[in-house]
């Protein structure tokens, strides 16, 4: 009887082994992602756009990512430096990075530091007009110790050490193949920048450039069993709607990137059952820009410019009201549903930088805000709107050209109305409005209007450089050539000084307090006015198992553990 | 004909160069910026520096040249060194009309897209004029009978709806509310990668070219019956069909030789016309089922700002549409022996 049940139990375990060698490579056929957005190219350094980061993300690979929750995993490297396990100096001046024994290359090579060391040099070439080189920002030297150890030197203390390298939009290519692709030549290597030889879990077989990628199971990866998929087809093109519903109810594919529609299409797709939708929140919020200087066109050189404060929209009084007559979770349900939350906080999220201190816009309080008002002196006149000293409460309201802005503008416009403030409403095409174009009097930069809207986010979890945006040296002005991202032209002394405090500041609670102390600043002042704190939505087949909606990397930046359900 | 053809294109050559400097203004004055889509989290210095690269910090009459050289002399020399492998000059450094999004070759580009952009704009034009010939002559012979009606009301709705309208109409029906194992369902999705080798893979090229074909083809054909029936009208009341009748010619060969063949004029200028625009490609169509043709191309490049694309794509429509005019006005002559062109 004993025996029975051992040789049972050893029968058993001999199947659960080899049910767990089962799990090849490749087993699983092919799987179909669809980004409405077609990838243009497969090299981050080159390119900008998500769609072209999150491609490459599954054939390249950084030194570490964030994970769903925003936390740094290692992948190329052995652990996150920190200064505690000395991977970080005490002066905070480097950061040394140990990479894994034995990874290669999809041509088998290995992987060695001159790899990453190559790299760096890529991006930091002048000529190369490498787009991540904000990653590289203070860098002064990347240098190879020994094969597998890397050393990253900044020329200052660097509380927050891990732009270069972390994350899909920094990943380490193969020295040997772009070897005869820096600086001026980056762009000229087709071939290359269309099929990187990559250290992630697929290998590029076909590059139709903003049409399709397809790709097949990298043979050398790293972890046995991985990935599932034997083939992966990236398809691109036609728009957020028809890949919902090519997920959602066709079942064509099995992945679609980014559905930005209407929140009850996407709730109607779904109730087919076949596939479903997921969202999740990264920093972007909605925003209303407030100019704190005068945009009247009769200023000419000095239009939007430190030089002339706004004749109404200093009075703080005003601002508070502007705010206060938001309906915020109406927005919320009228343009996002599933994909947008209320925020009181231009700095949402990683959690630990959520300020608790602005609750309370969530109410819409138009008989507040018209107290408000009154008592500022702004008083109602026969036209309906306040003026005081001969000046009228008329605003021009700028935006991007998006369906669910413009709904926004006719929402906002009605309750400003209701508390006396004219509204005149502007729509500029978006690649005009974020085009940084000198010609153009419409840049969301120079801000030729009392106040517009638009969405931002950071990269990565780390929030200094994101609120170093509101640094009076950030103020984009003709002597800068309308540089920089400080749009309220919003100037404090004491914002600065918490800035240079965080930039010398490692411990991560204590920045932690010193981004909630700037959020509040900017808050409480009502210079920045949250509306919707946005997410990103994606939708999966059912049959799709592994996936994790990431918002703080590449959304298939673990596309080595999908797999099929049976 | 021989002497005016040749005049002809020779004409053509300087307004071709004018065509591609005005689109080169135009592209060059739109209120756009390649960096403008790139996210805000990209710092202005390092948009400046991706600008410098692109090579947007030079003087205008000098990118324009550039392009000049580059699509007239860089491009051919190219081409005639990969059809006959010939190399004339620097082969390996030679500077190529460049996109700015994808930093490939704008002409490779192009070359990748063109089968799928003639395979579906190109068949649904096929299919159109098949479809349009055949109701324009019965409308016009059987004028207000019952079948004219529905051939007027075919055409209002090929004509009046959008493609994005009967596209995703489409869609709905063959691929969502079809359950997924019936022969009709189709795919909403177009592979471009797919390649007919055998008979399976030759029907599933069938399928997915199917709801793109019947959309535009119903849009093809509505505009081209209307001219035939229009075209075979003016015929039958001519002089020439009753004197063919009064001869005791067959109905038969009245219509089918005498009036359809007169009545073909016009509407052969109307098909060699409207040849061009398949190669523009369906920007909409494309869209919706993802074909990924030239019109997605052209909708990318102009989305992205991206200057060298749109300069040469808008530019081979322009040559396109300059040639299909020759050869239609020639096209007129050989039909038509009373026009003669000295």
């Amino acid at each position: 009887m004993k025996l029975t049940h051992i040789i049972a139990g050893t029968l058993g375990a001999a199947l659960l082994s080899t049910t767990a060698m089962a799990q090849e490579r490749g087993r699983d056929g092919n799987v179909n992602v669809i980004y409405w957005q077609a990838a243009s190219i497969l090299n981050p350094y080159l390119s900008g756009g998500t769609k072209d980061i999150d491609a490459s993300s599954m054939v390249i690979e950084p030194l570490a990512r964030y994970d769903e929750n925003g936390n740094m995993v290692a992948v190329l490297a052995t652990e996150i430096p920190t200064p505690d396990n000395g991977g970080v100096s005490e002066d905070l001046t480097s950061i040394t990075w140990k990479l894994k024994e034995g990874v290669t290359w999809a041509d088998g090579s290995a992987l060695t530091a001159e790899d990453v060391v190559f790299t760096a040099n890529y991006c930091m070439d002048p000529d190369g007009g490498c787009q991540q080189l904000s990653k590289f920002g203070g860098v002064e030297s990347v240098e190879a110790l020994d094969d597998l150890t890397v050393k990253i030197t900044f020329d200052g203390p660097k509380p927050f050490p891990y732009g270069p390298f972390v994350g899909s939009t920094t990943p380490v290519i193969q020295a040997a193949q772009f070897a005869n692709c820096t600086g001026e030549a980056a762009p000229t290597c087709t071939e290359q920048n269309f099929g990187p030889i990559g250290t992630g879990p697929f290998t590029v077989t076909e590059f139709r450039a903003n049409d399709t990628i397809s790709l097949a199971a990298n043979e050398n990866y790293r972890e046995a069993g991985k990935p599932a998929f034997a083939t992966l087809t990236f398809k691109g093109g036609g728009d957020a709607a028809s890949a919902a519903r090519s997920v959602l109810e066709t079942g064509e594919f099995d992945y679609a990137w980014n559905l930005q529609i209407a929140p009850e299409i996407l709730a109607d797709m779904e109730a087919k059952g076949i596939g479903t939708v997921l969202s999740g929140f990264g920093p972007l919020v909605e925003r209303i820009m407030i100019n704190l200087t005068d945009p009247s066109a009769d200023l000419g050189e000095t239009r939007s410019t430190v030089a002339n404060p706004h004749p109404f929209m200093s009075d703080m009084a005003v601002r508070q009201a502007l705010s206060m007559a938001i309906d915020r979770p109406l927005l919320v349900e009228v343009g996002y549903g599933k994909a947008g939350k209320v925020t009181c906080n231009v700095l949402p999220s990683p959690a630990i930088y959520d300020s608790p201190n602005n609750a309370g816009c969530e109410v819409q309080d138009i008989a507040g805000a018209n107290a408000l008002l009154d008592e500022a002196g702004w008083e109602l006149g026969s036209d309906g709107v306040r003026a005081k000293d001969g000046v009228r409460l008329s605003i021009l309201y700028q935006t991007s050209t998006n369906a669910v802005r413009q709904d926004f503008q006719a929402l906002i416009k009605q309750w400003w109305t209701e508390i006396g403030i004219e509204t005149e409403l502007k729509n500029i095409d978006a690649a005009v409005f974020f085009g940084g174009d000198q010609s153009s009097p419409d840049t969301f930069q120079k801000l030729f209007a009392d106040l517009e809207m638009y969405a931002n986010t950071f990269d990565g979890t780390d929030p200094e450089a994101y609120m170093g945006n509101w640094a009076c040296s950030e103020i984009p002005s003709p002597d800068n050539a309308w540089l920089g991202g400080n749009m309220p032209r919003f100037c404090d002394p004491a914002y600065d000084a918490l800035i240079v405090e965080m930039g010398g500041t490692a411990d991560i609670n204590e920045r932690a307090r010193l981004a909630i102390e700037m959020n509040d600043m900017l808050m409480q002042s009502y210079t920045i006015i949250p509306l919707v704190h946005r997410g990103n939505v994606s939708a999966r087949a059912n049959t799709l198992e592994g996936v994790k909606l990431n918002v703080w990397d590449s959304q298939l930046w673990n596309v080595a553990d999908w797999s099929r359900a049976n | 004909m021989l002497n005016y053809t040749l005049r002809r294109l020779m004409f053509t050559i300087p307004t071709l160069l004018l065509i591609s400097f005005i689109i080169f203004i135009i592209l060059d004055m739109a209120p756009n910026d390649p960096t403008g889509n790139l996210p805000l989290t990209i710092p202005p210095e390092v948009r400046e520096k991706i600008r410098a690269s692109l090579g947007l910090d030079s003087p205008m009459y000098i990118r324009y040249l550039l392009w000049c050289q580059q699509f007239f002399i860089n491009e051919p020399l190219n081409l005639f060194n990969q059809w006959f492998g010939w190399c004339v000059g620097d082969c390996e450094g030679r500077l190529r009309v460049t996109s700015w999004a994808t930093r490939s070759p704008v002409v490779d580009l192009i070359a990748e897209r063109m089968p799928q952009t003639l395979w579906v704009v190109g068949m649904s034009y096929v299919v159109g004029i098949l479809i349009a010939v055949p109701i324009g002559v019965i409308s016009a012979y059987k004028q207000y009978s019952w079948f004219d009606q529905i051939g007027t009301l075919i055409s209002m709705i090929g004509f009046s709806v959008p493609t994005f309208f009967t596209g995703v109409l489409l869609i709905v029906i063959f691929s969502v509310w079809m359950p997924n194992d019936s022969v009709f369902w189709l795919p909403s999705i177009y592979d471009t990668t797919l390649k007919v080798v055998d008979w399976s893979s030759f029907v599933q090229q069938m399928r997915q070219m199917a709801m793109p074909v019947m959309v535009l083809a119903l849009f093809n054909a509505a505009q081209i019956s209307r001219y035939m029936r229009a075209s075979m009208l003016d015929n039958l009341s001519q002089d020439y069909v009753r004197t063919a009748r009064a001869k005791g010619l067959k109905e038969k060969s009245v219509l089918l030789v005498h009036v359809l063949r007169n009545s073909m004029i016009p509407v052969v200028t109307v098909i060699a016309l409207g040849i061009p625009q398949v190669f523009g490609g369906a920007i909409i169509t494309e869209q919706i089922f993802k074909v990924n043709g030239l019109g997605q191309l052209l909708i990318i490049g102009i989305q992205g700002a991206d200057i060298p694309l749109v300069q040469t794509l808008t530019f081979l429509f322009a040559v396109l549409i300059v040639l299909f005019n020759l050869v239609a006005d020639i096209l007129y002559g050989f039909l038509d022996p009373r026009i003669r062109y000295e």
